[in-house]
C-alpha cells in the first residue's frame, strides 16, 4: 500500500447545503489524503452528488469550512476548485454536445500558441491520452453528440486526468460503462492512487467499492453515517450504514434467498 | 496517405467472422498504427462523393442547401431578366448587402449562444443618427463621430448583455425593450426635421461609393486571398503530419484552393467590368475573415461555442459565462452600429426610417438562411454572407421584375421558413445518426 500523508489534501468540516426547502447536506465531515481512495456511498438522494458539487465549486457551501492541505479555502466557482487542483467527473451535464472530443477534453484550458488555439498539439495529446487510457472512440474529431453514453463518460474521465490534478472526484463513473470499460476505470483509479493522487469515488456498486477503495464514507439523508476501513469492514456493515438499519430490504432479501437455498 | 480504405465503408462491411468481439474494427485498431475506425476519406473524386453522401445522411448539411438555393435563385431571375447577372446588378447587390450583412454577423454570434438580439435594427438606426448629428449638426470631425457611434453600439450591446447575463432577464425580452428604447432614442436625437444629409464625400459617404478602380486591385486581392488560403491549409497540414495526427491529402487542399480561386477571380473579373473593387466589399470581407478566425481559432471563440452547447458544462469547465455573454451582446451591438453606418452611407443620410421595417428580420433571416442554427452552438459568420446574398438577390430580382413589396415579403418569408425547417430536421437527423 502507498504511504498516506498526515495532513489530508481535502477536509470538510461541518459542511451544510440547502436548496430552498431541502436540507441536502447537514454538518458533513470528510477527509481525503494523498494516495488514498475514499468511496462515498449512500442511497439515491443521500446527497453524494451535492457534496461533490460543493467541493467542485458548482454549488457553494452555506455553512462549514473546506480545508485544502490543512488551510481553509473558499470555493465559490468551478474555477477556484480547478485552480486548487481538483478535477471532477460529474454525474450529469459535463460535456458540450456540439464540440468535438478534443475540444471537450481541453475545454476551459485550451492550449494556445501566440494566443491562437493550438489544435494540432491538442489533438496529438488527446490521442496520446486516450491511447494510454485504452479509450476507444471512432475519432477525436467527431462531436460528443455522436458518441454513446459510455463513450461520453470515458471522455469525461479522460478530461479529469489532463491537468495532473491533486484530487480527482468521480461521481458514479462506471454507471454507464460496459464490463471492460468498468475494469479500465477501476484500473485507472488504482493508477491514480499509485501516483499519489487523492481520489473520491462515488459508486452504488459495492464490489467496485471493495475492489479499489481504502475507506468508505457513508452519507445518509445528507448526514455522515460512519467512515469505514474497507479491509476490516464487511459488506453487510456498510449496507446497514447506508440503509440506516440492520434489518433492511437488503438483509431481508438475503435472508429470504438464503432460506430458500437451505430448504 | 496510406490509410486503410476499407474503413470508409465500415458500415457496410461488418466483420461477421468475429462475433465474440464487441467492436471488431476497434479490436483491429489496437494493433494498427493508425486507427482504422476513423472515417477516412477515400482519395480522389469518388472519395468526395462518399464523404458528401455520408454527411448528407448524418444531417451535416452545412452550407449546401443555401448554395443550391442561391444557384436556383440566380438561374430563375436570369431567365426572367437577362440584366440580373449583369456586372452592375451584381455589384449593386454586393454593396447593398453589406449593411444588413454586418448586422447579421453580430446576430450569428448571438445565435451561437442560442440567444436572440431583437434590438439590432434600432441600434443600427441609433448609431447612424448619432454619427449624423455629431458630424453634421455639431460639426465634429467625421471620424470622431463614427468612433463614438461604434462605441455607443458596443456599449448598448453590453448593457443588454448585462441585463441578460447578470440580472438573468431573458435576452428576448431585454432586446425587445432595447428595440423600442433605441428607436425612441434615434427619433429624439434626429429631432424635428428628422433627416440629416451626410456629406457624400465624407468618411461615411465613401463607405459605399468608393471603388478601387485600378484593375489590379480586385485581381490583387483575389491572388492574396487564394494564396493565403492555400499556404495556411498547406502549412497546417504539414504541421499535422509532423505531429503524427491525421491530415488532409494534398489533393484535397488543391481542390479547395481551386474552388476558392474560381469564385475569387470570377468576382474580381465581374467587379472590374463595372467600376472596380468596392471599398464596402473589402471591409465586409475583412470582418468576415476576422470574425471567422476569432470564432474558430481562438480560445474566446471556443467559449462561445461551448456556451451554445451547454451552459452548465461550460460553467463547470471554468468558463466565465457572464463575461462571455456580455461580450457577445457587445459584439452584436458593435456590428449593428457598423451595419447602421453602411446603411446610412447607401442613402447618404441618417433618417427616421433607419433601422426599422424589415431590417431586423432580414438580418436574423440571413444568419439562419446561411446555416446558423437557432438552437445554438452551430454556425459560422460566413453564413451571414450567404444568407444576406440570398435575401438581397431576391429583393433585386423582384425589383427588376417590378414585383411589389408584399410579394417580396412573402417570398423572403417562405425562404426563411424553409431554412428553419431544414435546420430543425437537420437537428433531428443528427440526433438519430449520432445515437445510432
Ligand atoms: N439543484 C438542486 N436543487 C434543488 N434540490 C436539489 C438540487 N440538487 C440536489 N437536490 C436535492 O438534494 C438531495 C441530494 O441529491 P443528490 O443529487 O446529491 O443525491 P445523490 O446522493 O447524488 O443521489 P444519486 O445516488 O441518485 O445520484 C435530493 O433530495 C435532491 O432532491
Ligand atoms: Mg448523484
Amino acid at each position: 500500500m502507498v504511504h498516506v500523508s498526515a495532513t489530508p489534501v481535502l477536509a470538510l468540516r461541518g459542511v451544510s447545503k440547502r436548496f430552498g426547502a431541502v436540507q441536502a447536506l447537514t454538518d458533513v465531515e470528510l477527509e481525503v489524503h494523498a494516495g488514498e481512495v475514499v468511496a462515498l456511498v449512500g442511497d439515491n438522494g443521500a446527497g453524494k452528488s451535492t457534496l461533490v458539487k460543493t467541493i467542485a465549486g458548482v454549488h457553494p457551501i452555506d455553512e462549514g469550512v473546506i480545508e485544502w492541505d490543512g488551510k481553509p479555502v473558499t470555493i465559490t466557482r468551478p474555477h477556484d476548485a480547478q485552480a486548487l487542483g481538483i478535477a471532477t467527473v460529474y454525474q450529469d451535464l459535463a460535456l458540450c454536445d456540439n464540440i468535438d472530443v478534443v475540444g471537450n477534453l481541453f475545454l476551459g484550458r485550451e492550449l494556445r500558441k501566440w494566443g491562437v488555439l493550438d489544435e494540432v498539439e491538442m489533438e496529438r495529446r488527446s490521442r496520446e491520452l486516450l491511447t494510454t487510457l485504452s479509450i476507444r472512440i471512432p475519432s477525436v474529431r467527431i462531436p460528443i453528440a455522436s458518441l454513446s453514453g459510455g463513450q461520453r463518460q470515458t471522455v469525461a474521465i479522460a478530461r479529469s486526468m489532463l491537468g495532473e490534478p491533486k484530487l480527482v472526484i468521480l461521481d458514479e463513473p462506471t454507471a454507464a460503462l460496459g464490463v471492460e470499460q468498468t475494469a479500465q476505470v477501476l484500473d485507472l483509479v488504482e493508477r491514480l492512487r499509485e501516483r499519489g493522487h487523492a481520489v473520491i469515488l462515488i459508486s452504488h456498486n459495492m464490489a467496485d467499492v471493495k475492489a479499489v477503495a481504502d475507506k468508505v464514507a457513508v452519507l445518509r439523508l445528507g448526514r455522515n453515517n460512519g467512515v469505514f476501513e474497507v479491509k476490516t469492514t464487511s459488506q453487510e456493515e456498510i449496507i446497514s450504514a447506508i440503509t440506516g438499519a440492520t434489518d433492511n430490504a437488503v438483509t431481508r432479501r438475503a435472508a429470504r434467498t438464503n432460506g430458500e437455498v437451505s430448504k | 496517405m496510406s490509410i486503410d480504405k476499407t474503413s470508409a465503408s465500415a458500415g457496410e462491411t461488418p466483420a461477421q467472422d468475429a462475433p465474440a468481439v464487441e467492436n471488431p474494427e476497434a479490436a483491429a485498431a489496437a494493433v494498427t498504427a493508425v486507427d482504422p475506425r476513423l472515417l477516412v476519406q477515400q482519395e480522389g473524386l469518388l472519395g468526395y462523393w462518399h464523404e458528401f453522401k455520408r454527411k448528407m445522411k448524418a444531417g451535416e448539411l452545412g452550407s449546401v442547401p443555401v448554395v443550391l438555393g442561391l444557384a436556383i435563385i440566380c438561374i430563375i431571375f436570369q431567365v426572367l431578366n437577362s440584366n440580373f447577372l449583369s456586372a452592375q446588378n451584381i455589384n449593386d447587390i454586393t454593396i447593398t448587402m453589406v449593411g444588413t450583412g454586418m448586422i447579421s454577423v453580430g446576430i450569428v454570434f448571438v445565435l451561437l449562444l442560442g440567444e436572440i438580439d431583437l434590438s439590432v435594427g434600432s441600434v443600427s438606426g441609433a448609431a447612424s443618427a448619432l454619427a449624423g448629428v455629431l458630424a453634421v449638426n455639431q460639426g465634429w470631425p467625421e471620424w470622431t463621430a463614427v468612433l463614438i457611434a461604434l462605441a455607443a453600439g458596443i456599449a448598448i450591446g453590453a448593457l443588454h448583455g448585462f441585463f441578460f447575463a447578470v440580472l438573468g432577464a431573458p435576452a428576448f425580452a431585454v432586446t425587445l425593450a432595447g428595440l423600442l428604447f433605441w428607436l425612441g432614442f434615434m427619433l429624439k436625437v434626429l429631432g424635428a426635421d428628422g433627416t440629416i444629409n451626410l456629406d457624400p464625400n465624407g468618411l461615411v459617404g465613401k463607405l459605399t461609393t468608393y471603388y478601387f478602380s485600378d484593375v489590379a486591385a480586385a485581381y490583387g486581392l483575389a491572388v492574396v486571398v487564394v494564396a493565403v488560403f492555400f499556404l495556411t491549409s498547406f502549412l497546417g497540414n504539414r504541421r499535422r503530419e509532423a505531429a503524427g495526427v491525421p491530415s488532409r491529402p494534398l489533393s484535397d487542399t488543391v481542390l479547395r484552393t481551386a474552388l476558392l480561386a474560381v469564385v475569387a477571380f470570377a468576382a474580381a473579373y465581374m467587379y472590374n467590368q463595372y467600376k472596380g473593387l468596392p471599398l464596402a466589399t473589402v471591409i465586409f470581407l475583412a470582418f468576415l475573415i476576422g470574425t471567422d478566425f476569432v470564432l474558430r481559432r481562438t480560445p474566446y471563440g471556443r467559449k462561445i461555442f461551448a456556451l451554445g452547447g451547454s451552459v452548465e458544462a461550460s460553467r463547470r469547465a471554468g468558463i466565465n459565462v457572464t463575461a462571455v455573454r456580455i461580450s457577445v451582446f457587445a459584439i452584436s451591438g458593435g456590428f449593428a452600429a457598423i451595419g447602421g453606418l453602411f446603411l446610412a452611407s447607401k442613402i447618404a443620410s441618417a433618417n427616421q426610417s433607419a433601422g426599422t421595417g424589415d431590417l431586423l428580420m432580414n438580418a436574423i433571416a440571413a444568419a439562419v438562411i446561411g446555416g446558423t442554427s437557432l438552437f445554438g452552438g452551430r454556425g459560422r459568420t460566413w453564413n451571414a454572407l450567404l444568407g444576406v446574398l440570398v435575401i438581397v438577390s431576391i429583393q433585386y430580382g423582384l425589383q427588376l421584375e417590378s414585383i411589389a413589396e408584399p410579394v417580396k415579403y412573402m417570398i423572403t418569408a417562405a425562404v426563411l421558413l424553409t431554412t428553419v425547417v431544414i435546420d430543425s430536421i437537420t437537428r433531428k437527423t443528427q440526433k438519430t445518426a449520432g445515437r445510432a
